[in-house]
């Protein structure tokens, strides 16, 4: 008996190789695919019948007999069919935990391939314009017209062009670039060849995270197996060191490169002067995954769903504190509290929904009573806060908003490649400021910061070497200027209005995203959830 | 010249397309080249936008964000650094907007910056203090008590500079100078985020990283974070003067910064032709020899060598200079006396030398230190091109495509240049290195040789004529050029030579120890690469076949059609501050300024009209020649300015038995040098920074030296050569150097429109600068060779007589290091010790386990003429069978070791060729300690009389 089950880093997290060596030892066929998508029914076992794929989930190794005689009370009948699959539209994980991902035979007979063989009949420009007409945006965060990008790069006179992938996939909460080049690894390639296709590029690099063995070890096996394929194109994959800033496109070119992961200055766009100073597409893994449905369906069929300006369909993933946690494709215009609630089912701990964050660390904060939004790039910007990579995690009513607006600038401060000053001084005053506001908030004193996480080597370098208990203090007392931290108002008023102010010098003073975004996830925290700060403000209009 | 900064447009120049654009900046229409950033044309248009991590010698980086603007129609607030002007552009720098993003940035800063102005080294010259004051900021809400970089140990380790991490704002001006503008990418920024930190290579002091002390960080720095120590200790400068380095041939213009009397500091000129706002650790840092307490100020004699020195009035010296050396001459005849002018003097200085022999000596007993250098350089090209000097400026490299170098090592002997050319190879540009050596050049970070040829010494021209061979034989030579610019008949002479199979790389192979085929690419890719350059040293001249080599240099150079235009050419990159213009003022046996040969009487009679007496029509001594008939007899006296014969000319033992010889040897110096053992009268000289001239460099560039300080010793050189020449009844009137140029200008044609006048205005000329050439002659041979037609000559490699053998069966060669310069005199007189405390031989870890020597072992090393001791330095530098040394300190005289066999034509030195063998030693060998006994003695200097 035929059978299926996952091979997906998440699944084999919750225990997929134990079922599916159990099912193997019963003397199944068992066929490794990617995942689904809806973690809350994984380990999760197909069964091929007459029928077609009837699935059982979650599945322990004891199960395989209930499974297998279709008496598993976990029996959830054919996959479609269930409510959080049965509304999505699945233009680009079509094939993703239905096929074998490493089965060039599979992928094929699933209209593998189809895509480029179009692309290939066609001009590189014919293919530059389909891809504008299809209105697919950049699915990294910016949301940047993916056609007009390659046009730029088409266009550019070179010798060498590149095509570069971005799957540095590190906002907290997503995962969808990390299931499709599990599941479906042959569609990223054919994504890449097509582009590669259309500006006239010769190599192609796959940046992926290094969190993500299973992945690099799937990307290099299919770019492997599909080298003739999509020859003269040459593909490799390149691991990233740990660095989140590493996602942001032109540190993660200076990466490839050897070099320190260090944010460039724009201009020159990569689409001029990229990797190695030659014209570069770069794109994430779900932008150039869209593009073979695109060759394939038209860029009609592609921009046919969509809301406004936001075209084509959207992989959104569920985390947190989710009762239904996985990923949704679905066209744009999505509210986010059907997501949330309808699709995601509330919290996992079944207490209220107090506040979602959207688009990654980097993301704003909603409360319940912005669920109205529609899942659009405008309609987020709008109201303060940004799509980003699609990622939306879930928090109850017992979080602290003001912890949360702390570990944003933690996280900036430690993720910060150091270049640009607001983001590199910045972020870490941030995380006083906040310490200063919680503990103003908690104990109506005056408190120390705490050092930040990660620079706690070099408060105590200050230690040692002045002998004192302050970082840097006894060398202030020993400066002609020192001034004495009891000249600074730390009211929470006062904070708060230097904290604004922060948030102001790093959205409109940062060189990149890291620090121009984490104003976001502050500013909406304080602005909605004043009372966590200590000052019951009224709900004021996100800042602009 | 008062004290200001050099101004700063915070970017560089955009690169050239002809095109330009039009923008609006602050209400104000600016045109400017198209590539320009919006910083830029707001400093060329009169106003400035505040910026930290800027500055115009980087490109741009877009770190600090200070300097963000408004451009209406765009969202957000662009660097104005990195954001290029465009056409219609309407550019607003000061907003109520812009003003507030600025004091936030400034004011994250100062959260995390010592606030000890009034006590810092870089009060009143610092960049963040001026743009905390340039943005307004009057307060810093942060605190003090939070998280910051301050209170990190310094790094003194550095003889010249500090680091001092926490006045580091990180923008990385340091790092960039040191990636972009020196090629050497020994700093970086270590850690991440709010830890990020400058770091020389991995976490080592600036003195045991890769560093090389240019300076070029400390230049760029913004902050006290990277300062001379010399600032530290004595305040800022209240003066500039823009001089000439007097180091090596590049000739890199400074300024000296000056507080009173006292210079505080050397800053590379941004307008510096030649060095275009670089330096290295010698003209940048090691000036300290000028004050050095070793410097004898005070004119000395003595009757004999082995009595002390008795210091004497200048009256008193002069007039005994004068007196012996007509003393002489009436005994042995006018032929018995001579001179040696300074290649580190000033052009003036030394036409005044070869003046005074010519005129006040009635011979041509003239001679230089190129002799033992670029001689066979003048030879060749006069020959083959018809000019004794390169045919680029610097500024050519940057146009090369193919640079091939030979017997050179830029990066140690010419620095400065050597950035320029590692900043071409960066570009693309590929590179051929022949050298018996792995130099820094042939693999460094991010440079690269295409083709190394590491030939055994002595086999240059086996090698450039199986190149030629190739180029020949494949048909890679460019006829067009051939046919046009040189004699045909001549070309299928040599070509016909050339192509004799025992001339091709195979055949020549067991000679040169290198690879035919790599000897083939190498020449396929110099003959059709694109714009061929040829840069050589030392390792070209200083052989046997020394001027061979030039020719063949320059035949390859005709034959592929890379003479005449920019970024090609035949560029020897010349030693010393002054050799090319030593040689241009005459200070050869045989020829007047502007090479000239005395038996031509129309040059001789406007020489003689000038200056009123007959001159000699036949050639004088060179100086072996003068150092042999010392030694028979018929020589007697010699006047020696800024050289060290006994230490640099090779074979000392010959060199110390014809000064023995003399009756009267004057030596007119800083320092009681090697030669001045042998002294009879001692001159004290001054520095470069006391007196006022020109020096002339490789690339023929006539620039200003410029006084700075008096004379410690009273007298500028040239005035000491006006009061001999007096003395000796000449009756001269110079009042200032600026007359001599005159004079020169009037006798020299490839000089007559050099006048100090137009040096003031233009701040160089590169000769010829005459009616033909009014602005003088970057590039040479444009619309022809010089002599007319170039000419091919053929060269026969025939080997050196120095032989390995049973007794000697290794090959020394040596040459020098980055930190000291020529024979150490001025460098062993500063901290540049710290990097090269000692001459060290070069080995082979296989001819060292020959041996049985390890790494810092004492050795002996013996030719046929000499031996000396010194200890080991096993590195696979050298190939096995070559050994390397510098020559740089007396204790060592390499040049015991070298023999008496020279170039064919010139008599220029074989130093690079010399059998040797090595062996374990327990100490200095018995000529070094008697030399060291000897040297001792006669440096005393007798206690002084009361004065009368």
């Amino acid at each position: 008996m035929k059978v299926f089950v996952s091979r997906d880093m998440a699944s084999v997290a919750l225990g997929a190789n134990d079922v599916a060596r159990a099912f193997a030892e019963a003397g199944c066929d068992v066929v490794r695919t990617g995942s689904r998508g809806l973690f809350s029914i994984e380990p999760l076992v197909e069964v091929e019948t007459k029928e077609g794929r009837i699935a059982f989930g979650p599945v322990g190794p004891g199960d395989v007999a209930a499974v297998l005689d279709g008496s598993h009370a976990n029996r959830l009948g054919r996959i479609e069919h269930l409510l959080f699959f049965a509304g999505q539209q699945r233009f680009t994980f079509g094939r993703c935990g239905v096929i074998d991902p490493l089965s060039l035979d599979d992928y094929a007979a699933h209209g593998g391939w189809q895509g480029l063989g179009t692309a290939r009949v066609m001009t590189p420009q014919q293919v530059v314009d389909a891809v504008k007409a299809s209105g697919l945006r950049g699915r990294g965060g910016a949301g940047f017209p993916t056609g007009i990008k390659w046009q730029t790069v088409l266009d550019a006179p070179a010798g060498a062009k590149f095509i570069v992938c971005n799957a540095d996939e590190g906002d907290s909460g997503t995962f969808a670039d990390r299931m499709l080049m599990e599941g479906d690894p042959y569609c990223l390639i054919e994504g890449m060849a097509i582009a590669a296709h259309a500006v006239g590029a010769g190599h192609g690099h796959i940046y992926i995270r290094s969190e993500y063995p299973y992945c690099i070890a799937t990307m290099r096996a299919a770019i492997q197996a599909s080298a003739h394929l999509v020859a003269p194109f040459v593909l490799e994959v390149r691991e990233g060191a740990g660095a989140y800033v590493c996602g942001e496109e032109t540190a993660l070119l200076d990466s490839i490169e050897g070099k320190r992961g260090q944010v460039r200055a724009k201009p020159p766009l990569p689409a001029l002067q990229g990797l190695f100073g030659q014209p570069t597409v770069i794109n994430n893994v779900l932008s150039l995954a869209a593009v073979p449905f695109i060759m394939v369906e038209g860029a009609e069929a592609y921009a046919a769903v969509g809301f406004g300006r936001s075209r084509g369909t959207m992989p959104v993933q569920l985390a947190g504190n989710v009762r239904h946690g996985g990923l949704y494709e679905i066209g744009f215009g999505i509210t986010l509290g059907e997501l949330v609630n309808e699709i995601g089912g509330g919290t996992a701990s079944g207490r209220p929904v107090r506040a979602v964050q959207v688009g990654g660390p980097l993301g704003a904060y909603f409360p319940p009573s912005m669920f109205h939004l529609p899942f659009d790039y405008e309609a987020f910007a709008a109201a303060g806060g940004l799509i980003g990579h699609a990622g939306i995690t879930v928090f109850d009513e017992s979080v602290d908003m003001a912890h949360m607006a702390r570990f944003a600038m933690e996280f900036c401060a430690a993720e910060s490649c150091g270049k640009c000053t607001p983001c590199r001084i910045g972020s870490t005053r941030g995380v006083e400021i906040m310490d200063r506001i919680i503990g103003a908030r908690d104990a109506s004193v005056s408190v120390r910061p705490e050092p930040v996480e990660g620079l706690s080597s070099l408060a105590d370098k200050g230690k040692a070497s002045t002998g004192s208990v302050g970082t840097g203090e006894g060398y202030l007392n020993r400066a002609l200027y020192s001034r004495s931290p009891d000249r600074i108002d730390v009211s929470i008023a006062a904070q708060t209005g230097l904290l604004r102010d922060l948030a102001d010098t790093m959205k409109y003073g940062s060189l990149c995203a890291l620090g121009g975004f984490t104003p976001y996830p502050v500013l909406s925290a304080l602005d909605y959830f004043p009372e966590d700060f200590g000052a019951p403000a009224p709900i004021k209009e996100a800042a602009e | 010249m008062s004290f200001s900064r050099e101004t700063d447009h915070g970017t560089p120049a955009a690169i050239a397309t002809g095109k330009s654009v039009t923008l609006t900046i602050d209400g104000q229409s600016v045109t400017l080249p198209e590539g320009t950033s919006i910083m830029r044309a707001a400093s060329l248009s009169g106003g400035s936008i505040p910026k930290l991590c800027a500055t115009d010698s980087v490109e741009s980086f877009g770190s600090c964000r200070l300097c963000l603007v408004e451009v209406e129609g765009r969202n957000g607030y662009p660097a104005s650094c990195t954001t290029p002007i465009a056409d219609g552009m309407v550019v607003r720098t000061q907003t109520e907007r812009l003003k507030k993003l600025r004091r936030g940035v400034m004011e994250l800063y100062i959260s995390d910056h010592p606030l000890d102005c009034l006590t810092c080294g870089a009060n009143g010259d610092c960049e963040l203090q001026d743009q905390a004051g340039a943005v307004g900021l009057r307060d810093v809400r942060y605190g003090y008590d939070g998280a910051t970089n301050m209170g990190q140990a310094k790094d003194q380790s550095n003889p010249y500079f500090d680091f001092d991490p926490s006045k580091c704002i990180v923008c990385s001006r340091c790092v960039r100078a040191c990636d972009e503008v020196q090629g050497t990418f020994a700093l970086t920024i270590e850690g991440m985020g709010f830890d990020s930190k400058v770091s020389a290579s991995q976490g080592e002091g600036f003195l045991g990283s890769e560093c090389v002390s240019c300076g070029a960080c400390v230049q760029a720095c913004p902050t006290a974070s990277l300062i001379e120590k010399k600032v530290v200790e004595v305040g800022t400068p209240d003066r500039a003067v823009v001089t000439t380095c007097a180091y090596c041939g590049v000739g890199c213009t400074f300024r000296a910064e000056m507080r009173g009397e006292e210079l505080v500091r050397m800053v590379p000129w941004k307008d510096g032709k030649a060095n275009r706002g670089h330096s290295c650790v010698k003209g940048r840092f090691a000036w300290g020899y000028a004050q050095h307490q070793d410097r004898i100020l005070n004119p000395m004699i003595r009757a004999s060598v082995d009595q002390p020195w008795r210091e004497v009035s200048w009256d008193e010296a002069i007039a005994h200079t004068a007196s012996e050396f007509r003393r002489i001459q009436a005994k042995y005849g006018t032929r018995s006396i001579g001179g040696i002018t300074s290649s580190r003097c000033t052009n003036e200085e030394t036409f005044l030398v070869q003046k005074l022999i010519r005129q006040g000596f009635g011979n041509n007993n003239v001679d230089t230190c190129a002799r033992v250098c670029h001689s066979p350089t003048g030879y060749g090209l006069s020959q083959t091109f018809g000019t004794s000097a390169g045919t680029q400026d610097f500024d050519s490299v940057m146009q090369a495509d193919v640079i091939l170098v030979i017997g050179a090592n830029p990066t140690d002997g010419h620095p400065v240049f050597a950035s320029r050319m590692k900043r071409r190879l960066r570009q693309g540009a590929k590179l051929i290195v022949m050298d018996p050596r792995r130099t820094d050049l042939v693999k460094s970070p991010h440079v690269e040789a295409e083709h190394h040829l590491p030939l055994r010494p002595g086999t240059n021209v086996a090698m450039l004529t199986a190149m030629a061979h190739v180029i020949v034989t494949e048909k890679l030579y460019d006829e067009a050029f051939i046919r046009e610019r040189c004699d045909w008949d001549e070309f299928a002479d040599w070509a016909e030579f050339v192509s004799q199979p025992a001339r091709s790389p195979e055949a020549i192979e067991p000679l040169t120890g290198v690879k035919a085929d790599e000897v083939r690419a190498a020449a396929r890719l110099y003959a059709t690469g694109g714009n061929g350059a040829i840069y050589y040293g030392l390792g070209v001249t200083e052989h046997s076949q020394g001027s061979s080599t030039v020719m063949a240099i320059a035949n390859l150079a005709m034959a592929t059609g890379n003479v005449g235009r920019e970024g090609v050419g035949v560029n020897p990159l010349r030693g010393q501050n002054n050799v090319q213009g030593a040689c241009d003022m005459g200070s050869f046996p045989h020829e007047f300024s502007g090479y000239r040969h005395v038996s031509d009487d129309a040059t001789r009679q406007l020489f003689e009209a000038a200056w009123g007496v007959a001159l000699d029509a036949e050639p004088g001594l060179r100086i072996p020649n003068m150092l042999d008939a010392a030694t028979d007899g018929t020589f007697k006296g010699l006047f020696v300015q800024g050289e060290d014969i006994l230490q640099s000319d090779p074979n000392t033992h010959h060199v110390a038995a014809g000064l023995a010889a003399m009756e009267c040897v004057v030596v007119q110096d800083l320092f009681l040098n090697e030669t001045a053992n042998y002294a009879h009268v001692f001159l004290p000289g001054s520095t470069f920074l006391e007196k006022d001239g020109t020096f002339t460099n490789a690339e023929r560039r006539i620039q200003r030296v410029r006084k700075v300080m008096a004379p410690l010793n009273g007298h500028a050189d040239w005035e000491i050569v006006q009061l001999v020449a007096n003395a000796m009844g000449l009756g001269w009137t110079y009042d200032h150097p600026a007359q001599i140029m005159d004079e020169i200008a009037a006798l020299t044609p490839t000089f007559a429109g050099v006048h100090y006048d137009r040096l003031e205005a233009e701040g160089s000329l590169q000769w010829p600068a005459n009616d033909a050439a009014p602005d003088g002659t970057p590039t040479m041979h444009i619309d022809g060779f010089v002599r007319g037609k170039g000419k091919f000559v053929v060269t026969d490699y025939v080997p050196t007589d120095e032989k390995t053998g049973p007794r000697f069966p290794l090959l020394l060669t040596t040459g020098r290091i980055l930190s000291h310069y020529n024979v150490g005199a001025q460098t062993r007189r500063t901290a540049n010790t710290a990097w090269h405390p000692e001459d060290r031989l070069e080995m082979h870890p296989s001819d060292a386990e020959n041996r049985g020597l390890n790494d810092g072992d004492w050795v002996t090393l013996r030719s046929r003429a000499g031996e000396t001791t010194l200890r080991a330095l096993v590195t696979e530098r050298v190939a096995p069978g070559v050994v390397y040394t510098t020559f740089h300190h007396p204790e060592t005289q390499a040049n015991v070791i070298t023999t008496d066999y020279s170039d064919w034509a010139t008599n220029c030195p074989e130093y690079k060729v010399t059998a040797v063998q090595v062996m374990a030693s327990n100490g200095p060998s018995d000529w070094q300690q008697g030399y060291a006994e000897q040297a001792r003695n006669s440096r005393r200097i007798a206690p002084l009389e009361a004065a009368e």
